[in-house]
């Protein structure tokens, strides 16, 4: 039993060691070790197209988890008040939502898009008043297709996690502040957004880390915009780099520590309440 | 203080003075359920009145009517004369203890205190705040904690967080919904103490839910007894001990042995009941009390203070007018009375007290002893059972 354990740790968590060893290697090769180095790091640093992708999975990252925050703590706070079968509706399609696998979500969107972008491009060609088809604006796949199919999935994460904690909330505090004077909005601002905080920030926190670790929704929507995993796959296919090993490194330690950084969150949040 | 209060003169403004919350034929449905039920009612100012009755009776309702957490089915809330029609919770001049206090999890104990005052406009510099949250742990005994955080305090303390952060505002009303059932028997006792004195202090009017019968003829001015979402008789805690109107109120106030039956015989001062026995009782009607007709079903209520015991040696002729022989079940020493369970063959078990310096409660009847026991028929009530 104990080395079965053993085994299933070391096949599950040896190439991540490996693959960390390997990005300071001073060699060239990812396979052979050949002494202590940080140059990898330097390199990597140093790419201009590493840069470029990167910057573009943080804009990513960033409008999608806000976006999602945003939408997802407004619908949750929402779904609070809708009872009976549109609750269980709704609640069935935000689980469905997070349960969908991302190829699907990937080609959903695409096609939707696609063909959404074709009727609209066609209208415009047809509208625009410039005589020069060049110059009619066009849609295209990009930053805001990418944000918008990484909205979509991290909305749903956003709402449950939400949910939950306003579900842990207990409804007489709000009732509390009302009856000390407190406006409906002075309530919300005072006491329910206190509350849900925890959750709202987590929500963000995880949704962040979806979308800069996704690369299946992103390979499908993404167009002419290379995200961080897409570009990393691209460059596997010339081969295993100790580079490669780098980025990777240094995209499990961000990921990591934001997902901690949730984690602690949601715990945190969930005591007060506990303690009464 | 119920006469004069369902006798005011009808000027509405004249009147209005002196009544803090008036319910006019309020019912609030909660769809086929009628949880307070065509209810009118008067509470003096600066009085301190109860709501009691069982549970689901509709006694947390009654008080969410008045907070505004809940709007009338029917009918109107007056709170200190104004017409609280469309008038929303956070515009009342009323606060709430909530029966799990409610404290804010997020904030320390001065933060939940000054929550009130901070919402006035304009509102009251930091140095008011200050001095006044200061004031209210003065007020009920907390000084120095206000940087706690509210978990972080006994169930009593975080009570009194609760009434400071109600009271801090002065409202016109104070409403508390079982505020001491949480508590444990000892502290409960000293709570209701210092609300009692607390009240007498500030003179607001305390408006207090309760299914605690103690609780509630030990601190009330008044008291409104429910029952299925209707109120069944308003008054003090003597009115309703001594005048119960029928024999559901003194069934739920104080104690009382029943012997029920069908009315044999009736007139304008009282009835007779015939028992399942065949036994004949015969009292006069509580003051509050309707008249009953024969036939109907009526029930006769002997308090356990004024059934006599003797010695069945002995006539009794002088203590009781119906007369009986028992055998003691129980003896329970209470310090100043003691009380008696004595199985009767004619009519179950009786409960009796005996005040300390009395013959029985000298004679001190051990379990087990033949005695008689009897009462004056015109200190038991005749009422209708129901
Ligand atoms: N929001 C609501 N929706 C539906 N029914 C309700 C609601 N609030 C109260 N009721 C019903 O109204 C009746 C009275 O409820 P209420 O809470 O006033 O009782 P209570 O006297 O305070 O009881 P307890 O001593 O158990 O607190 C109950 O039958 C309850 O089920
Ligand atoms: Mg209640």
């Amino acid at each position: 039993m104990r080395a079965y354990a053993i085994a299933i740790y070391l096949f599950l968590y040896a190439p991540i060691a490996l693959i960390v060893l390997f990005s300071f290697n001073s060699g060239l090769s990812a396979s052979d070790f050949r002494g202590f180095s940080i140059a990898w790091y330097g390199k990597v640093a140093g790419n201009r197209f590493v840069l470029e992708a990167v910057t573009h999975s943080l804009i990513v990252a960033a409008a999608s988890a806000t976006l999602a925050t945003l939408f997802g703590t407004m619908a949750a706070l929402a779904l609070q008040r809708v009872t009976g079968w549109l609750r269980a509706v709704f609640d069935g399609l935000t689980y469905v939502a997070i349960m969908v696998p991302g190829i699907v979500i990937g080609i959903a969107t695409l096609i939707a898009l696609v063909t959404a972008f074709d009727i609209v491009n066609d209208l415009l060609l047809a509208i625009w008043p410039a005589d020069d088809p060049g110059a009619v604006p066009q849609l295209a796949l990009g930053y805001g297709s990418i944000i918008a199919a990484h909205t979509l999935f991290s909305l749903a994460l956003v709402i449950v996690l939400v949910r939950a904690r306003i579900a842990g909330m207990d409804r007489s505090l709000v009732e509390a502040a009302t009856d000390l004077y407190a406006t409906p909005w002075g309530t919300f601002r005072q006491v329910t957004l206190p509350l849900i905080l925890p959750a709202v920030v987590a929500g963000f926190l995880l949704s962040f880390t979806f979308s800069f670790d996704d690369f299946v929704i992103a390979f499908f929507v993404a167009g002419s915009k290379t995200t961080l995993p897409i570009y990393v796959f691209a460059s596997i296919r010339r081969g295993v780099t100790p580079e490669i090993n780098a980025i990777g490194t240094v995209v499990l330690l961000v990921s990591l520590l934001l997902l901690f950084s949730a984690q602690i969150l949601l715990r945190r949040g969930a005591k007060p309440t506990r303690a009464t | 203080m119920a006469a004069a209060m369902t006798q005011q003169a009808p000027e509405p403004r004249a009147e209005a003075a002196g009544i803090d919350v008036r319910f006019r034929g309020v019912s609030k449905r909660f769809g086929a359920v009628a949880a307070v039920d065509d209810v009118s009612f008067e509470i003096p100012r600066g009085s301190f009145h109860s709501f009691l009755g069982p549970s689901g009776c509709g006694k947390t309702t009654s008080l969410r009517l008045i907070a505004g957490f809940e709007q009338p089915s029917e009918g109107e809330v007056e709170i200190a004369g104004v017409p609280m029609v469309g008038v929303p919770a956070y515009r009342r001049p009323v606060n709430m203890v909530f029966q799990h206090y409610a404290l804010f999890p997020h904030l320390d104990v001065f933060a939940n205190i000054a929550f009130g005052l901070k919402q006035l406009r304009p509102r009251p510099s930091a140095a008011e705040i200050g001095r006044r949250v200061g004031e209210a742990l003065e007020l009920v005994r907390l000084p120095g904690m206000g940087s706690r955080r509210a978990w972080e305090l006994s169930g009593g303390q975080q009570q009194r967080v609760a009434l400071a952060r109600a009271l801090i505002n002065r409202p016109t009303v104070l409403l508390l919904d079982e505020p001491l059932a949480a508590l444990d028997r000892k502290l409960r006792r000293d709570m209701q103490m210092e609300l009692q004195n607390l009240q007498r202090e500030v003179g607001i009017t305390f408006v207090l839910v309760t299914h605690d019968q103690e609780e509630a003829l030990s601190m009330s001015d008044t008291i409104g007894i429910m029952r299925d979402g209707r109120i069944e008789q308003f008054g003090s805690p003597s009115e309703l001990y001594d005048a119960p109107v029928n024999r559901y109120v003194a069934d739920f106030v104080g104690e009382s042995n029943f012997f029920a039956g069908a009315v044999a015989a009736a007139d304008a001062d009282g009835a007779t009941i015939r028992t399942a026995q065949g036994l004949e009782i015969a009292a006069p009607y509580s003051p509050r009390g309707r008249k009953l007709a024969v036939g109907s079903a009526g029930v006769i209520a002997v308090r356990p203070e004024i059934v006599a015991l003797w010695d069945p040696a002995e006539s009794g002729q002088a203590l009781a007018d119906y007369r009986f022989r028992g055998r003691v079940r129980n003896r329970i020493y209470l310090g100043d009375q003691t009380e008696f369970s004595v199985a009767v063959p004619e009519l179950g078990e009786i409960l009796v007290r005996a005040p300390k310096g009395s013959a029985a409660g000298a004679a001190g009847f051990a379990a087990g002893t033949e005695i008689a026991l009897g009462w004056r028929r015109e200190r038991a009530l005749a009422l209708a059972d129901g």
